[in-house]
């Protein structure tokens, strides 16, 4: 067999398995009161560190600096979700501060 | 939250368009990136038709190119996904009535947009309503399918394009992907203790960037869960608890 099939296979099984076990067990399991309400944080856990990683990190080098477009974009888009809660005019507020941020810096 | 709409499926599906939009660069640059390294494109439409997870594909295609060993690739997209886990579990509400066949399908869909866009509305999603259930189902249905179909589309027509398109980093697309999350999260901040969980987690996301195998990632989510579950029951115990499950 190729490099590339036990190379799917093997990715295919691990992406799977986390996404299958708790489907699998849902009619079995009841969760505890304290685990449903620690489950009510993993959006924002989650998304807040890939928005942090993604946006902070370039070249694997911190950039905490005004010269980094990214954080006028994340700042825009956070200011912008917070008068509004249509997910397109923050996505498009972001981006536009983005490109802006981009050719004047 | 939405009303309930006769329409689930298409709910689903308009609510995760800004988040398809923004997942569009990474399909066309993770196509275009695994024809530059000479990978098959057999290879490249294969992982994104039966793996199906963005960060996944880009960390395989790229240790493969470095000359990761396989295991060595397994064990890292392992930790990748474990937060899959993690989404799952959350989702318990959603599936728990369903076949275990039906089931087993929607797991497959389980990606950070869909989840993110799903886990929206399962606060209303009490014991007996039936109909509400159903709608969320279909509504996971839309959002899903339609995520993997311009997720697999996507990477074809970076596959055809190839080295047509420029380098991802280079243009810094991946900020569609930072806003569109940012939409998702603050909307979400609703108790002192939601901001606590954010703040711990971008300051873990910080610290253990540079962590193997991308152990940071989980680290840093068990870190704010606890910090957020933490300060809701001894810092801000005398607010009123909004969190319509308890």
């Amino acid at each position: 067999m190729s490099i590339e099939i036990i190379l799917i296979v093997a990715m295919l099984a691990v992406t799977y398995l986390p996404r299958m076990l708790p489907f699998a067990l849902a009619s079995r399991i009841r969760l505890p009161m304290w685990m449903q309400e620690a489950m009510s944080y993993v959006p924002i856990a989650v998304l807040t560190v890939i928005i942090v990683q993604t946006s902070l990190f370039k070249q694997d080098q911190l950039q905490l600096t005004l010269t980094n477009p990214y954080i006028w974009a994340a700042f825009a888009a956070f200011v912008v979700a917070r008068i509004q809660a249509k997910l397109f005019i923050t996505v498009l507020s972001g981006l536009i501060v983005f490109f802006i941020a981009k050719l004047m810096l | 939250m939405l009303p309930i709409s006769n329409a689930p499926y298409r709910d689903g599906a308009k609510d995760t368009l800004p988040l398809v939009f923004a997942a569009m660069p990474f399909g066309l640059v993770f196509g275009a990136l695994c024809q530059a390294q000479g990978l098959p494109d057999w290879f490249t439409l294969c992982l994104s038709l039966f793996v199906y997870a963005g960060a996944s594909q880009f960390i395989a295609a790229t240790m493969l190119a470095a000359g990761a060993p396989v295991f060595i690739i397994t064990i890292t997209v392992f930790i990748v996904n474990l937060r899959h886990l993690l989404y799952g579990i959350t989702l318990i509400p959603l599936v728990k009535q369903l076949p275990l066949k039906t089931r087993a399908w929607m797991a497959f869909f389980i990606t950070d947009e869909t989840f993110a866009v799903t886990a929206r509305h399962l606060p209303g999603l009490s014991q007996n309503d039936e109909k509400y259930a159903k709608w969320l189902q279909q509504y996971y249905w839309g959002s899903s399918t339609f995520m993997y179909v311009n997720w697999v589309l996507c990477t074809a027509v970076g596959v055809l394009l190839g080295n047509q398109i420029p380098e991802l980093s280079h243009y810094g697309l991946e900020v569609a992907m930072v806003v569109a999350f940012i939409g998702i999260v603050v909307p979400a901040l609703q108790l002192p203790s939601h901001w606590i969980c954010a703040l711990v987690a971008g300051i873990s996301a910080c610290l253990t960037y540079a962590w193997p195998h991308k152990t940071g990632l989980l680290f840093s989510t068990f870190m704010a869960i606890a910090a957020g579950m933490w300060s809701q029951h001894t810092l801000f115990t005398q607010l009123p608890n909004k969190d319509p499950q308890s």
